[in-house]
């Protein structure tokens, strides 16, 4: 048996194992009150789990055994690795695919498993069965067995000539195995994409802990006892998805060329939703903790949470986005067993909540505008509209996949301007949201009268109505405008702030806990002050203002945000002048990056011969000329120097671009300067076609004598000297064969010198010539004859049109306080599971007995 | 609570003890917003058209921005003939001709660089309006021949 019989072996036993362990501790739970499980069929359970757990693992080290042994004769390392890959991508790799992504939540729901085992006592019969439940779905979607026409999960250990068994080579040699890969997507070879998925996986993994107990609750009528351990898993989730979703932005920030971090693309949204939901959730299970109201909106919500996640799942894995998305899986044809499993889970959920529904405590006393609850309620309720919103519209593909069923053929699209569809939901989401929490904050920790109340608000308000003012100046003084919806949102993020800062500290003075709460309410305040001031004042500073324009047919309301740049030469941009000087590739070992123009490309395109020195700004030469050293070709960096025409301040960037055939042609990512109140981001939208052969001018000859000068399409160049040329490699030359290397140094712009080094060969009697290349000039120099007897050398010299980038730039004010947020909210999510605990809140005060069919009031 | 009109929290009692309760009152609130979120999304959506559909909402005064799905018309050779790019003159201008599923051939017009590899895409889905008998195109989604590549090329609204 191979590594991928092992493989596909474990997967197989972990499904097996997995639903044994449903099994186990279904008969367990069943029946029997909570904390009386049946002793055996726990114990079946639970050591079913483990196995299932052990399979798991033993997949995932299979599946890496095949990528970092580079075993091209699977599918999934061909497609997703290839030979030149370091091995912390190769992690990446692991779940760039549907089959590694699925085994990477998998393998988290383990984890998860392995903690309510421990620590979970009386819960762990019915929470583990809903554990081992869900598993047993998911395990099933890489299980690749086919019955019949039924096609039962994608198994990632396919080999490459199950998937593709028509190609041609396997008739000729079955036994056939590629040499390299497809390789990874150039786009995830970065390195939040070796955190950000197992982050976000983490988090959809913990949305299922409070399902779990939600739904054991539900089963064995405990219907308030679960509250105190999905709090603390809530929490848990709420800030590792929280913060797995803002990774995600900053990846795209930092890589993608759309111009930002959040471009409501259906698959971010597909995670936003259940975060928004997950932390809605999380408020209305600390309004029962604390206030005794709100349990069947927090047993809805903690529900919804884990359905949305499914439902995410189904959108992002199934292929109904089709056009909708930029970065959706590949179809695996898996889209029928994605909706079985959803319908199940959606059906079973919702009919254990009606079947208790009228059980479920609920309180009578009415809240009243002193009761922080009440804002809480209201707050966790505009976060459940702002989901709805997106929800709504990130599904109108599967409305259009729907009606098609039915044989009604609709034709409805996505808001072409996404960005403005939903900023005006989400914006009044942000201002209420910011508001409520300052609110809630303020009432929580004390008992609130109209006096007290007055107390507390004054001091932040009048703080906020003087900074909201001041900055409001400050923004109209700079000439930009300042709409209603924006004063909304600086006013309230500023009152979030504040409010959340003075409870702080009046916490602090009391010498009560500091409040993880506030902490991330802080956060939340200022990713809002940070998107308003990064999105709603971003400015294009590349704008065209060469004045040429190609029709004057729209003049006034279009935008011409890109400007070209010639190599070497000075061009405006905004308050900098810019340069483009050059084109440069990343070595390993080398810090910064190398100008091509130092290196000669061999014929492994990963190998590359030193010109010259290879000197870095350090000082240090890590290459002497004519060592051979690594590079990485696939990505080209293009320097541009900035210089701002005021203060005189000089910086550089190298956006780099991948021209990349099965992408669709150029990818173009960004380089960013950080300043502390602002970003300079800029990309190249477009470059010269690598591809193509560049179109040369005719051949010119000149005929001169050592010394002398010539003009070359106007640039003054100087043949200093021809020398015989040694050790060339590559060309192979034997004793009797005869080699002259001309040097030749051009004035190029800026009195910047290049050499040229043109070759004459005579090779078995046959002449031969190496003609010479300076890119940076558009001159191709060859040595095309020489005459010992007068001592006239003959250059021909043709020309190229120059290299050139087109570069897009933008300024983005105060992107700092979005990330400064995220660390802050973060930073609060794990204070308040660190505190909870450190401190368990005592037993809930009101029991309600356990098998209670008495009527609520409602 | 200075910063509400003084009658307010009366009012609110008053409300509270009335047999509408609150919790009543903010259920039928969230449900007046979930309808107009409802509402606005089926405004804000836009819809497959082709161009003559496109042509008629234009002339109806509806500048509505719609998605018109369509192929690259190409010559005897096999070559896209009516791509115009020429980034020296103008970066920022970008012409072609598309032809729609109805086989109508628009002249399409985009304010943006030419997306790389636009000749070998397979299928172009363009998002814009008609506007003086050009279609103006704002974002541009590329189906490239590989099966399962795509990739978008956003334009100056979706950059904002």
């Amino acid at each position: 048996m191979n590594i991928g019989d092992w493989g596909h072996l474990s997967v197989i036993v972990a499904f097996a194992a997995a639903m044994v362990a449903a099994l186990g501790y279904f008969m367990a739970a069943r029946q029997r009150p909570l904390g009386e499980a049946d002793e055996s069929w726990l114990r079946l359970g639970r050591t079913a789990f483990i196995v299932h757990g052990l399979a798991v693992v033993g997949v995932i080290v299979a599946l890496f055994g095949i990528i970092h042994g580079h075993r091209y004769e699977y599918y999934y390392a061909w497609s997703h690795s290839s030979n030149h890959l370091p091995v912390y991508y190769m992690i990446s790799c692991f779940w760039e695919g549907q089959e590694g992504s699925f085994l990477l939540w998998i393998f988290w729901h383990v984890v998860l498993g392995a903690f309510i085992i421990r620590g979970s006592r009386q819960w762990e019969a019915p929470v583990m069965a809903v554990f081992a439940f869900v598993q047993l779905f998911l395990v099933s979607m890489i299980l690749g067995v086919v019955i019949g026409s039924l096609k039962l999960g994608s198994s990632p250990f396919i080999l490459m000539r199950e998937f593709m068994p028509d190609l041609p080579v396997y008739k000729l040699n079955p036994d056939w195995v590629p040499e390299d890969g497809k390789g990874l997507n150039a786009l995830l070879q970065n390195y939040w994409m070796v955190i950000h998925p197992p982050t976000l996986f983490l988090g959809f993994a913990l949305t299922l802990v409070p399902f779990a107990y939600a739904i054991a609750g539900l089963w064995k009528g405990e219907l308030t006892k679960w509250v105190q351990p999905a709090i603390r898993w809530s929490l848990v989730g709420g800030g590792v998805l929280g913060v797995g979703v803002m990774m995600g932005a900053y990846w795209a920030y930092e890589t993608l060329n759309f111009g930002g971090y959040w471009n409501w693309d259906p698959v971010e949204n597909a995670v936003y939703i259940p975060w928004l939901v997950l932390v809605a959730a999380l408020h209305a299970l600390v309004l029962w903790q604390r206030g005794r109201t709100g349990l069947r909106t927090a047993y809805s919500l903690v529900i919804a949470t884990f359905l949305l996640i499914l439902y995410a799942t189904f959108l992002t894995r199934s292929g109904v986005l089709g056009n909708a998305s930029v970065h959706s899986f590949t179809d695996l044809g898996l889209s029928g067993q994605l909706l079985l499993y959803l319908g199940a889970f959606v059906v079973l959920s919702v009919a254990m909540l009606v079947w208790r529904w009228k059980q479920i405590p609920v309180s009578e006393k009415e809240l009243t505008m002193y009761n922080a609850e009440l804002w809480v309620f209201i707050g966790a309720t505009v976060l459940c509209l702002g989901a709805f919103q997106v929800l709504v519209t990130t599904s109108i593909p599967v409305y259009n996949a729907l009606m098609g069923l039915f044989g009604v053929k609709t034709n409805v699209a996505l808001p072409a301007d996404q960005i403005a569809h939903y900023t005006k939901i989400q914006l009044w989401m942000g201002v209420f949201v910011a508001l409520f929490s300052g609110i809630a904050q303020l009432l929580w920790w004390q008992k609130n009268s109209k006096e007290t109340i007055s107390n507390t608000l004054t001091i932040p308000t009048i703080l906020t109505l003087l900074f909201a003012s001041l900055f409001i100046l400050l923004v109209r003084n700079n000439g930009l405008p300042m709409s209603l919806p924006f004063i909304a949102v600086l006013t309230t993020g500023l009152f979030g702030v504040l409010a959340n800062l003075s409870m702080l500290l009046q916490l602090i003075r009391r010498g009560v806990r500091i409040s993880g709460g506030a902490v991330s309410h802080i956060g939340i305040a200022l990713m809002l002050l940070g998107i308003l001031a990064s999105a709603g004042y971003s400015n294009i500073i590349s704008k065209n203002t060469s004045g040429l324009l190609y029709s004057r047919e729209f003049p006034d309301d279009l935008n011409r945000d890109n400007v070209l740049l010639w190599r070497n030469q000075a061009a405006e941009m905004g308050p900098y002048k810019l340069t483009y000087t050059g084109q440069f590739y990343d070595v390993p070992g080398v810090p910064g990056y190398v100008n091509k123009e130092l290196l000669f490309r061999t014929a492994d395109e990963y190998k590359a011969l030193a010109r010259a020195d290879i000197k870095q700004e350090d000082g240090k030469t890590y290459y002497k000329a004519g060592d051979t050293l690594e590079i990485r070709p696939e990505d080209t960096y293009y320097r541009v120097e900035y210089k701002h025409k005021e203060s005189g301040k000089q910086f550089v960037l190298y956006p780099r671009a991948q021209v990349n055939q099965e992408m669709g042609g150029l990818l173009a990512s960004p380089d960013i300067k950080l300043f502390w109140d602002h970003d300079i981001y800029s990309h190249v939208s477009s470059v010269p076609d690598p591809s193509k052969e560049k179109d040369w001018s005719e051949v010119k000859e000149y005929t001169v004598s050592m010394g002398d000068t010539l003009i070359l399409n106007d640039y003054v160049a100087v043949f200093k000297e021809a020398e015989p040329a040694t050790n060339l490699a590559g060309l192979g030359l034997s004793k009797d064969d005869i080699a002259v290397q001309a040097d030749l140094i051009v004035s190029g712009e800026g009195g910047k010198q290049y050499h040229a080094h043109p070759i004459f060969v005579v090779k078995d009697r046959l002449v031969g010539r190496v003609p010479d290349e300076i890119e940076a000039l558009g001159l191709r120099i060859s040595f095309n004859n020489l005459d010992p007897t007068s001592g006239k050398f003959t250059f021909g010299v043709s020309t190229t049109q120059k290299d050139y980038v087109i570069l897009k730039a933008m300024e983005k004010p105060f992107i700092n306080l979005l990330w400064s947020g995220t660390l802050l909210m973060g930073l609060g999510f794990g204070m308040a599971v660190w505190q909870r605990g450190r401190k368990p809140r005592p037993a809930p005060a009101t029991k309600v007995p356990r098998t209670s069919k008495a009527p609520q009031v409602a | 609570m200075g910063w509400l009109p003084s009658g307010w929290s009366n009012f609110s009692a008053a409300f509270a003890s009335a047999t509408m309760k609150k919790t009543h009152l903010l259920a039928l609130v969230v449900i007046a917003i979930a309808i107009g979120i409802v509402m606005a999304t089926a405004g804000d959506a836009s819809v497959y058209v082709s161009f003559k559909e496109a042509k008629e909402l234009a002339a109806d005064g509806d500048l509505r921005k719609v998605h018109v799905v369509g192929r690259l018309p190409h010559d005897a050779q096999g070559n896209p003939a009516s791509l115009q790019y020429n980034p020296t003159l103008d970066p920022n201008y970008f012409s072609f001709t598309l032809v729609d599923t109805n086989r109508i051939a628009q002249q399409v017009v985009y304010f943006n660089p030419k997306p790389q590899d636009f000749e070998k895409s397979e299928q172009i889905v363009i998002t814009g309006n008609m506007r003086n008998d050009v279609f103006v195109a704002d974002k541009i989604l590329l189906k490239c021949p590989s099966k399962y590549v795509e990739n978008e090329v956003k334009g100056a609204t979706a950059a904002r």
